[in-house]
């Protein structure tokens, strides 16, 4: 059997995508490609990933001129048609640019850029991207942000949460939400939403940094394994 | 004619706008006890080659909100003067 084609965008700025084909590829059957932003052509990918970085030197504000590269007009297109979609730091970022997830982010409450291991809990399991996780456990993966401060008016996150898009919370050890254990001050400790739909997920925390021992933690893999069994 | 659009985007006062707070605790501990707060934003400068005004401020608006600031924690003002 042919293997299936993962599409890795690559943006001006991108530094995570390297590791993130590095990740994908070391799934079975699994063939990540790199898709270039000047691009049309989607080749075929099943599920396309946004990496982490700064794509277009992230002027103006992060992630706001990527989405307007000819590649995301096809990601647009394709995410609503159903393709999953699963954008990392940077990646999330440019989906909530072009509109494909509800919300902003903002610069970390604390002013830092930060970079460091985070506990989050996936307080949704019921999704293409988090099937192989239980709702009760802690996952250690790494931030490397310094706009990760998620912000949404009130209406938009009671419908977030009332629709079971909120996928991601920074917790602490313990796995208990608390104003401590937020790195940057995002509304409710949020880490992660995906769409209505549930084929687009984006979050802050890189999963490509934590899917092997080698890194430390193997927290993220599954992240990758729950969308790849899908497809 | 041309016009040039003074653009300024700001944070919303919702958004906790961490540039501005690094700022104001600077002037403090410079000993400007009477600056209450700073906040910082955008200053965007942007020729459109446009005969009338009002073409110029529909682009204008355009741009500001499909491009220049995101409605979701920014707003936006703008003066048009003639280039």
């Amino acid at each position: 059997m042919a293997d299936i084609t993962i599409g890795v965008v690559v943006f001006p700025g991108s530094n995570c995508d390297h590791d993130t084909m590095h990740a994908v590829a070391s799934f079975e059957g699994v063939k990540p490609v790199m898709l270039w932003h000047g691009s049309h052509d989607l080749q075929g990918a099943k599920a396309i990933i946004l990496p982490g970085g700064f794509s277009y030197g992230d002027y103006l504000r992060a992630g706001s001129i990527a989405r307007f590269s000819p590649i995301m007009q096809e990601v647009v297109d394709a995410a609503g048609k159903g393709l999953p979609v699963l954008g990392i730091c940077n990646g999330f970022q440019v989906l909530l640019e072009s509109g494909l997830l509800d919300g902003a982010l903002s610069r970390n409450r604390d002013k830092k850029f930060l970079c460091r291991d985070t506990y989050i809990r996936p307080v949704n399991s019921n999704t293409m991207f988090t099937g192989l996780y239980r709702e009760d456990e802690v996952l250690s993966i790494p931030i490397a942000h310094g706009e990760g401060n998620y912000f949404a008016p009130p209406e938009v996150i009671e419908s977030l949460e009332e629709h079971d898009q909120v996928v991601f919370r920074y917790t602490d050890r313990e796995g208990h939400v608390s104003d401590e254990a937020n790195p940057n001050g995002s509304v409710g400790n949020i880490a992660g939403i995906m769409n209505r739909n549930g084929n687009v997920l984006g979050l802050m925390p890189h999963p490509e940094r934590a899917s092997e021992k080698l890194l430390g933690s193997e927290d993220g893999r599954r992240l990758f394994a729950s969308l790849f069994r899908q497809l | 004619m041309a016009y040039t659009a003074k653009i300024k985007v700001t944070l919303r006062q919702s958004i906790l706008d961490v540039q501005g707070k690094a700022v104001e605790h600077a002037l403090l501990n410079l000993g400007y006890g009477s600056v209450g707060s700073a906040r910082i934003g955008k200053y965007i400068e942007v020729s459109i080659n446009e005969d009338d005004a009002l073409a110029a401020e529909r682009i204008c608006n355009e741009i500001c909100l499909k491009l220049l600031s995101n409605p979701v924690m920014e707003n936006y003002s703008f003066e048009l003067e003639k280039a």
